[in-house]
């Protein structure tokens, strides 16, 4: 689930956090830079694991702050692929179920990797599976709140880093009337719909996957 | 800012018990300088720690120890493993033979089904169970002392 991540970075610290030891400044800096913070094609970052390598510390003119180059190494959240994980079921929808494990949200689980047979219960905003024994059918509802358990299948990482000014767009941009749809939608949305920079899919077509409560007796 | 060697990002992967007790230090230090943690620039920190801990808490990782981890992986040495599904049935202890298949690739093929269960032995001695889940079975002699029952 979670990994260590050696990353080099130069860090400021302004003069008023000179009286402050050099390895905690630096600490805290880092901390407040990356934590709870995607990077991309490495996953959330959660905490500083240790520093390194302490580069000398530099002043350039018309700074008054040092600069220091960093080598550190960060924990990062980042399930490998085909990893089991558990979580709680966040809500449903026509995309499929998405899960949450509190500091990670964005995990979806496609209809099509859902136990088969599945349905979507319109009125209650539900999946459910259709599980057939001799007995007869019974429909297992997937709700709000229930642990789930999941194998990891994909990871979607997504650049949300600021776009320049829009190059050649039909319509002239930022008309505050204008709705959430896009109509000729350009590479990146122009930051009405907030993309997710760092989505994994999930899948719980297998036995022992799915709610906690389904297979436990 | 960069990563070093970004096609092999990961320098080392961690259990969910190094994760825990490293959140649980952290806390511990940032109690005892109560000064700025409630600053703008550690609100993210904060929500992290407190999610990841409260995440963390409720899986097998918050009752192992350094002790119980080298023990653990020394008692699967024999079974020739990978890395990944030691690191899983660590994270997850594993208690049925389902489980067990969801963990262990092509577990079929691997082991045969006295292994499976001889697995799910070692796990449930070495790795601490939750003892509520404990009471609930009294079948195992192992004995909770001085365990509340309302």
């Amino acid at each position: 689930m979670f990994v260590l991540v050696e990353m080099v970075d130069t860090v400021r610290i302004p003069p008023w956090s000179f009286q402050r030891q050099l390895n905690d400044a630096i600490a805290e800096e880092l901390n407040k830079k990356l934590a709870n913070k995607v990077v991309y094609k490495v996953g959330l970052c959660i905490c500083l694991y240790d520093i390194t390598k302490l580069d000398d510390s530099y002043i350039f003119p018309g700074d008054g702050a040092s600069h220091t180059k960093v080598h550190f190494r960060y924990v990062v959240f980042h399930p490998f692929l085909d990893e089991i994980l558990i979580g709680k079921i966040k809500y449903c929808s026509q995309e499929g179920v998405h899960v949450t494990m509190g500091f990670f949200d964005d995990i979806l689980i496609p209809p099509e990797s859902l136990q088969q047979p599945a349905k979507f219960d319109e009125a209650e905003q539900v999946w459910l599976w259709e599980y057939e024994t001799d007995e007869g059918a019974h429909d297992l509802y997937m709700d709000q709140g229930e642990e789930i358990r999941f194998r990891v299948t994909d990871e979607v990482f997504v650049d949300t880093s600021p776009t320049g000014p829009a190059t050649a767009t039909p319509d002239t941009p930022g008309q505050p009337g204008q709705p959430g749809q896009s109509t000729a939608p350009p590479a990146e949305d122009a930051g009405e719909k907030k993309e997710a920079p760092y989505t994994l899919i999930g899948t719980i077509c297998e036995p022992g996957l799915g709610l906690l409560s389904w297979w436990n007796n | 800012m960069e990563i070093l060697n970004p096609k092999n990002a990961n320098a080392a992967m961690l259990s969910n018990y190094e994760v825990f007790k490293l959140l649980t230090d952290l806390k511990e230090q940032r109690k005892d300088s109560g000064k700025n943690k409630h600053s703008v620039g550690q609100q993210n920190l904060n929500t992290i720690m407190y999610e990841t801990l409260k995440y963390l808490s409720k899986t097998p990782c918050s009752r192992q120890s350094p002790e119980i981890v080298k023990e653990f992986l020394t008692t699967m040495m024999p079974h020739k493993l990978t890395k990944a599904e030691k690191l899983q049935l660590l994270n997850h202890r594993p208690q049925t033979a389902v489980e067990m298949q969801l963990l262990v690739e092509e577990s079929e093929e691997r082991l045969s089904e006295e292994q499976i269960e001889e697995l799910i032995q070692t796990v449930a001695d070495v790795l601490p169970g939750d003892p509520e889940q404990e009471n609930a079975a009294p079948a195992d002699a192992e004995m909770d002392e001085g365990s509340e029952q309302s």
